[in-house]
């Protein structure tokens, strides 16, 4: 069970979003899992063995430590991306009981549904419209949310983005106030900037997603408000033969970009 | 052998469970297991190293580490998420052994063998109230060892060795004690859904009775 477990489970989800969605996993998985597993956790490794205090009174380091770092950057990113990665569990939630309803719809032998077989109902790629585009926007809102708070945490906590060198320290049992040095603060510094840059572009690829599914919903709505004649089997036809050459090119890109194993 | 062996038990489990316990699953697997191994474990990785005690007694640190960590957080911890994953276990048997038994006689016994009826019911049943069980259990536990679920900065310690009261610092108490009650929230959180469950599926096949008893 590691990341790459979430990996798979948000893989299902990436078939049902919208092209800007799945560029917003691809964010998420090489810009900021791939860097927190292959990089960050490296530099964040030693950091309580590394934190030196000018001091030989035992237990001041650890009082010290504990008063400036109350939860490490990196288990902070670490939830970060738990909690942002989740929402979208709503959506393959939602998808998964519209695919039990067809093939139970299918298994009755209704004359309503139009697939073949069990494996069609099984690849279907569904549209976000209805109760699913509820839960799509219900899902990028909540991961805009997640993505805020974490953020004001991060600065709240430590009083901006940057790793000092040096913090001064007068918690019990340091005798006096005590000069404390923390490790690879300059590496720190970068990769908190890193960190934070790759998160602001997650939000901005959220607000765009949310706006064009907004945009999208009015712009349906006007039309079938001019247009009440105009068949719905017709315009799905065109409009998943459309999707399915989308999904070749995105996928075809992926393939290329997205190395990603477990 | 490791967390992915859970992890590919409880993909299997899904498979027979009802709505909630698929999010049961879902919570157990994003909030429980994969905050644990991406985050938990490495807080605890160093803790008897970065113990210190205000002493150069040898022995002392050690043995006063001993006392009030008789079993360490984490590892309490691990078993409980492997114990209340178990009970699931039970439904997943008495699936195949449905199955077995239809493929043994050559016959249709039931409907769909991993249809939640009858005496699969009850081994769901008894699986969901063995799973609040344990997180009860683990819970009270947690509590009772520490004391509550703070992690404190300093415990003071008298035992042989040390030559008198001796201060000793535990490392990362306020991070522990976070992540701490994250362990509680998602363990009610689970005792909630298993709760839930049970009333549904219980309210759901007395319906069921009740309507069949009422037609005949």
């Amino acid at each position: 069970m590691d990341w790459g477990s979430l990996h798979s489970i948000l893989g299902g989800v990436n078939k049902h979003s919208t092209s800007i969605g799945k560029i917003w996993l691809t964010v998420l998985f090489i810009f900021r899992i791939m860097i927190l597993v292959v990089a960050a956790e490296r530099v964040w490794g030693d950091e309580q063995d590394d934190f030196i205090c000018n001091t030989l009174q035992p237990g001041c380091k650890n009082v010290c430590y504990d008063h400036f770092f109350p939860i490490s950057h990196i288990r902070l990113w670490a939830l970060q991306l738990i909690f942002v990665s989740t929402p979208a569990l709503l959506v393959a939630m939602h998808v998964a009981y519209r695919r039990h309803e067809k093939k139970r719809q299918f298994r009755k032998g209704d004359q309503k549904c139009e697939y073949k077989d069990i494996e069609e109902i099984r690849k279907q790629r569904f549209h976000i419209e209805g109760s699913l585009w509820w839960t799509y926007t219900s899902s990028i809102f909540f991961r805009l949310v997640f993505e805020a708070v974490f953020m004001y945490v991060f600065y709240f906590m430590y009083d901006g983005f940057q790793m000092p060198r040096l913090m001064k320290c007068s918690a019990w049992p340091c005798p006096n106030t005590v000069d404390c040095f923390v490790s690879r603060p300059t590496e720190k510094t970068v990769f908190t900037i890193f960190m934070i840059a790759v998160s602001s572009i997650c939000i901005l690829l959220n607000v765009a997603e949310l706006c064009y599914l907004v945009t999208k919903f009015f712009l349906r709505r006007s039309k079938r408000a001019g247009n009440p004649k105009h068949h719905p089997n017709h315009e799905n036809k065109e409009e998943t033969k459309q999707n399915e050459m989308n999904e070749l090119i995105s996928d075809s890109c992926q393939n290329t970009v997205i190395g990603f194993s477990s | 052998m490791s967390w992915g062996f859970l992890c590919d038990l409880l993909s299997g489990v899904n498979k027979y469970s009802t709505g909630i316990g698929r999010i049961w699953v879902a919570v157990a697997f994003i909030f429980r297991l994969l905050v644990y191994v991406a985050a938990a474990e490495s807080i605890w990785k160093y803790e008897h190293d970065e113990f210190e005690c205000n002493i150069r007694q040898p022995g002392c640190e050690n043995v006063c580490f001993d006392h009030f960590f008789p079993i360490s957080h984490i590892r309490l911890w691990a078993l409980q998420l492997i114990m209340v994953s178990t009970p699931s276990l039970l439904v997943v048997f008495h699936v195949a052994y449905r199955e077995n038994r239809e493929k043994h006689h050559n016959q249709k016994f039931y409907k769909s063998p991993g249809e939640i009826d009858g005496g699969l019911l009850c081994t769901y049943l008894t699986s969901l109230i063995l799973k609040t069980g344990f997180e009860i259990v683990f819970l009270v536990l947690f509590y009772k060892l520490y004391d509550g679920f703070k992690v404190p900065r300093l415990v003071k310690c008298d035992i042989r060795p040390c030559p008198n009261t001796v201060d000793c610092y535990i490392s990362k108490p306020t991070e522990k004690m976070i992540f701490l009650y994250f362990l509680v929230a998602t363990s009610c959180l689970c005792i909630v859904l298993n709760l839930s469950e049970l009333s549904y599926l219980s309210f759901k096949y007395s319906i069921k009775c009740y309507l069949k008893r009422y037609i005949k």
